[in-house]
């Protein structure tokens, strides 16, 4: 970002240094964006792999095994090298912004949180090349496919967790000190605004689970290596203990991968809709339920492995419990619009579709709470359509919507409007095609993870599949955009959105390499 | 609360962590426990702890019991129950057996594990006598019988009229 | 538009038989338990949908009239308690009316007791194996879709990918008990048409239960990712009823006596080697590949191998004991006598192997006997 202003004494350091030892809040926070941006890609050459081969019934292109490799990969870099490290870097570069602060508040820690995750998925990435192939177990690892019967990848997959789950936990501790130690005089709790409110809740949530993550695939690694038998039946283990624990980590792990994308779009609604957000402590209350109950649904992933009846049951009522407070906050999103004087620039586009159709995933998801009945949905289609409309038209689409709603601030530039509706409207449409028909394949009875079907499932696979490549190829049209505005873009103005609100806005465009060096007065937003 | 542990800063959160990923490891005891005491999961627990005068004498109620035998991973031996299924009157003692042969030509070290369905039936299913979690060494070539002695507690349920004691034998000759 | 498709989704699922063949929906299925499941599904989707409706239709109105470009003017209200306090409320109460029939299904789906039939159902990597508690019946359930489909040499047969050798043969309305376990890694058991799935975990067992009530054939697969060929280990349970049942139940005891005669028939290599290249093509070919290449190193190949084209006893012992610590089931608990003498003749017979041997049925049953 060589076009920033400089302030004062000190403007960025020039080279690659600049990047390597960098401490600054919006360096490190383009560096998260670009870094998942290529991880976003790379998942998606996989996606394109996996949908290659599920076009026609038959294997076509690549063996069972490399398949399941595909598969596995594709999860691990989706959920943890794209939407992770983008909403940490929407986080590093917003919320000192929005709470008047200068920096974060550990900012060599942040350097290291970022450079962890370049080498952690190296290796993982490698493993693609190691003898026995890369992890082929499914993003959710089960023992002992994970551990007895694992290739030797295995533990290059278990050191790369552990990596990604270190810089997890110290970003995320860099975020609560900040908010809870730099807000601007006289800006309280109840002030903050909904993306930082989120992102304070997801913190807590990494905290607590993150540490979960890194204790399951310790217990692995003593299963593979120092024979102990945490999951291993002969030594008095048990193969359920692990999806015991690893969804303990797993199920607030989706939250976290979604919390920050509610913020997102509670910053943008309003301002498009030119109305304050409704509801705000309604918004933070329902924020944190979700966060609280989030610790006692995880059971409802494992609805057929033979848990008792009064298991199941608390299971199924916890997790439609949850869906309360999710509908409280897609009212109050409706209501903002309601009676509003709304525009429809491309941040609203991207955030109006994620509202319709993370609505349409969680009602999916309703249904699969419903235990008896997730029998027949339990690793089908039904399952990947529901978590990829909540995750790709859900997490990935807010993450869009941010940065088009921010990038005029960070770069100095606007963005082509017209190509951002192009990119909105082709990859909306990709969206649909690639995951609606998998609630309908999901039901006929296609399970997961297989690189081939029966006959009845063509039609629909090939309609999932062309869409993924629209969708797929239409992200270079974002990545062609992105370039363009940061090289040629229009200069944009101070207020870029006429009803955008917060202390964001109050800094130059673009904003300067040091923001807030001495605090803002926090009155009126 | 001291100044330096609250969540508000890096130690208290550290803390967190730290205390978080213990947590994780626990989940294995507590999970062994929450199991034991509920009798969830189908786990019997080890040998039951007999005293004369506690032991309860046969009455009218009569259930059935199925023997299953699996061999992990393909092991070629031979294991098979003496009995597959068994009638008897709760609070009756009973013992049967399983044939265990080591068909290799070298010695190797077996466990059984056993499992019990319907799983809320284990803590009713008390084996006095059980070759089940021992280290069962067998040399090549060897043939063993195994004794179960066991009854079925009269609490049991009464509408389980049915229950089933899988053992799956695994060879650890390797993690020893 | 919205609401024009949500009435013909609505529809569609709601016209009879024939719109089950398009394959939009779960089907009702043969049991009371799957009809109960069916039922409870859709009452819930139409919840959904409604729901969904109304919030769409409400957005899509003020997408229409609430815009700028109309001239709409922002009003500035920004929160209701009572209106927070309402819509907490009524989907609290809806979801109490959706638990009370989800806990009475659920709740019958658990009990397991009084059946007639208990079938223990043990998964492997990637093959079913059934065994009838009580009677001396039990057999492997292998994929039967040939190789030549799945690499597109042949058309795909309408059952591609669904249909095994052998089906699991079941009476029809008696309570049947299924017994899951695995032999190695999770699998999990499931028939669309039954409402029955469960996860088979190694070294436990777990249950469930079903009772058909019309005659057919149901196909399933596998619900867990298990390896390699998760995809390639299908079901099939065939419903009969009870008389034809139990007639098929002696027809099988009496094969499986038969079985072990069959060692002692004479065999010409030609018949060996034609059943072996079946044997090989259901049991060996997943690993050591069709054309004998195998997957060096994990799996060594067979055109060529010092194995194969040695000694007989040699070749005889690999196949009936396994090689354990490279992940090579036995072959001699799995198979008969006569389908190991079919398939070691086969392979010391094919591709570039000639070595003109013969292995019968006897030689192998008179191993297998003195081990």
């Amino acid at each position: 970002m060589s076009t920033h202003a400089e302030t004062g004494h000190h403007g960025p350091a020039k080279g690659i240094s600049r990047w390597i030892l960098t401490t600054n809040h919006k360096d490190i926070g383009t560096m998260y964006l670009v870094f998942s941006l290529l991880m976003l890609f790379i998942g998606g050459t996989m996606a394109f792999v996996i949908r290659a081969e599920l076009f026609q019934p038959g294997l076509q292109l690549v063996m069972p095994e490399f398949f399941n490799q595909m598969t596995t990969m594709h999860g691990l870099i989706m959920v943890f090298g794209a939407v992770m490290p983008a909403f940490v870097g929407l986080a590093n570069w917003q919320v000192p912004l929005m709470i008047g602060s200068p920096d974060m508040a550990l900012p060599r820690l942040n350097n290291l949180s970022f450079w962890i995750l370049p080498f952690a998925f190296s290796m993982l990435l490698a493993t693609l090349l190691m003898p026995g192939g890369a992890p082929d177990f499914g993003w959710t690892f089960y023992a002992p496919l994970s551990t007895t019967y694992a290739p030797p990848s295995v533990t290059f997959f278990i050191f790369a967790i552990h990596m990604m789950g270190i810089s997890s936990i110290l970003g995320a501790i860099n975020i609560i000190v900040t908010i809870f130690n730099m807000r601007a005089p006289g800006m309280k709790m109840m002030d903050l605004p909904l993306f930082v409110w989120t992102w304070l809740i997801t913190a807590f949530l990494l905290i607590a689970v993150m540490p979960v993550l890194a204790a399951v695939v310790t217990m692995m690694l003593m299963d593979v290596h120092f024979g102990t038998s945490f999951f291993n039946a002969a030594g008095g283990g048990d193969p359920v203990l692990f999806q015991h624990v690893f969804w303990f980590f797993a199920h607030p792990e989706v939250y976290i991968m979604v919390l920050p994308a509610f913020g997102i779009v509670s910053q943008i609604v309003p301002t498009f809709a030119r109305k304050p957000l409704f509801g705000y402590h309604s918004m933070v209350y329902a924020t944190a339920s979700i966060a609280i109950l989030s610790f006692i649904v995880w059971a409802h992933h494992m609805f057929t492995v033979g848990m008792p009846i009064v298991g199941e049951l608390f299971f199924m009522y916890s997790t439609m419990l949850i869906a309360v407070p999710t509908g409280v906050k897609v009212f109050n999103w409706v209501s903002t619009m309601f009676r509003g004087s709304m525009t429809f620039e491309t941040p609203m586009l991207f955030s109006i579709a994620f509202i319709v159709l993370f609505t349409i995933g969680g009602l999916s998801g309703l249904m699969l709470a419903i235990a008896p009945a997730d029998f027949q949905y339990h690793d089908t289609y039904f399952v990947v359509a529901h978590f990829h409309y909540v995750l790709v038209p859900g997490a990935v689409f807010g993450i869009i919507a941010g940065v088009y709603y921010w990038l005029p601030k960070w770069c100095g530039n606007m963005y082509d409007e017209k190509l951002g509706q192009w990119h909105f409207w082709l990859s909306f449409i990709g969206v649909n095609l690639t995951f609606f028909p998998m609630h309908f394949v999901g039901l006929a009875g296609m399970p997961r993870r297989i690189p081939d079907y029966a006959l009845q499932f063509a039609d629909f696979n090939m309609l999932t599949s062309l869409g993924a490549f629209l969708f797929g190829t239409t992200q270079l049209l974002f990545v062609y955009i992105l370039i363009k505005t940061v090289r040629s873009g229009k200069p944009a103005p101070q207020l870029p959105w006429d009803g955008a609100k917060g202390l964001e806005w109050s800094v130059p465009t673009p904003a300067p390499y040091h923001t807030f060096a001495t605090p803002p007065v926090f009155g009126d937003k | 609360m001291k100044r330096w542990l609250t969540p508000t800063r890096p130690s208290g959160l550290l803390v967190i962590v730290v205390l978080m990923f213990g947590f994780g490891f626990m989940l294995v005891p507590l999970y062994d426990v929450f199991c034991e005491i509920t009798g969830l999961n189908g786990k019997t627990g080890g040998p039951y702890e007999a005293q004369a005068e506690t032991m309860p004498t046969a009455s009218e109620r009569q259930v059935t019991i199925q023997f299953v035998a699996n061999r992990n991973d393909n092991l070629p031996w031979l294991f098979a129950p003496e009995q597959e299924e068994i009638q008897l009157a709760v609070g009756e003692r009973k013992q049967t057996t399983f044939s265990v042969s080591n068909s290799y030509d070298r010695p190797v070290v077996a466990r059984a594990i056993p499992s019990v369905s319907p799983a809320r039936a284990a803590d009713y299913l008390n084996k006095i006598e059980c070759f089940c979690f021992q280290k069962q060494p067998l040399q090549a070539g060897e043939a063993k019988q195994f004794p179960l002695v066991f009854f079925i507690d009269p609490d049991l349920p009464e509408d389980i009229t049915k229950l089933t004691l899988s053992y799956t034998l695994f060879d650890i000759s390797n993690t020893d | 538009m919205c609401r024009l498709l949500h009435l013909f989704s609505i529809a569609l699922v709601l016209t009879p038989a024939p719109l089950v063949a398009l394959e939009f929906n779960m089907p009702a299925g043969v049991t009371d338990t799957s009809q109960s499941v069916f039922n409870l599904h859709m009452t819930i989707f139409y919840i959904c949908l409604v729901i969904g409706l109304i919030v769409f239709t409400v957005m899509l109105w003020s997408i229409f009239h609430h815009r700028k470009s109309r001239g709409a003017k922002a009003a500035q209200f920004h929160g209701s308690v009572l209106v927070e306090v309402i819509w907490t409320l009524i989907p609290l109460i809806i979801l109490v009316a959706m638990a009370i029939p989800a806990t009475t299904t659920l709740t019958d789906m658990y009990d397991t007791t009084e059946s007639d039939l208990d079938i223990q159902i043990t998964g492997h990597q990637w093959k079913w194996h059934y065994k009838y508690i009580g009677e001396d019946v039990d057999f492997f359930s292998i994929l039967a879709t040939s190789r030549e489909e799945i690499e597109n040499r042949k058309k795909k047969n309408p059952n591609y990918l669904l249909e095994v050798d052998n089906a699991l043969v079941v009476p029809t309305n008696k309570k049947i008990r299924f017994l899951f376990t695995s032999n190695d890694v999770i699998h999990s058991w499931w028939v669309p048409d039954l409402a029955v799935k469960k996860d088979a975990i190694p070294g436990f067992i777990n249950e469930s239960w079903t009772r058909i009530n019309d005659p057919g054939l149901y196909r399933g697969q596998c619900a867990e990712l298990c390896g390699k060929h998760h995809a390639f280990m299908p079901i099939e349970v065939k419903a009969v009823p009870e008389a034809e049942y139990l007639a098929w139940l002696e027809e099988q005891k009496a094969s499986q006596l038969a079985a072990a005669g069959a060692a002692a028939k004479d065999w010409s290599m030609d018949e060996l080697i034609t059943a072996g290249a079946s044997v090989y093509e259901k049991n060996c070919a997943v690993c050591h590949q069709a054309d004998g290449s195998g997957v060096p190193p994990a799996f060594p190949p067979l055109n060529g191998s010092p194995v194969v084209q040695g000694d007989k006893t040699g070749h005889m012992q690999v196949v009936i004991n396994g090689r354990q610590e490279k992940g090579m089931p036995a072959f001699g608990a799995q198979l008969s006598a006569v389908d190991i003498a079919a398939v070691i003749t086969y392979e010391r017979n094919s591709w570039d192997n000639k070595t003109g041997d013969m292995v019968t049925p006897a030689e192998v049953q008179s191993l297998m006997d003195s081990q």
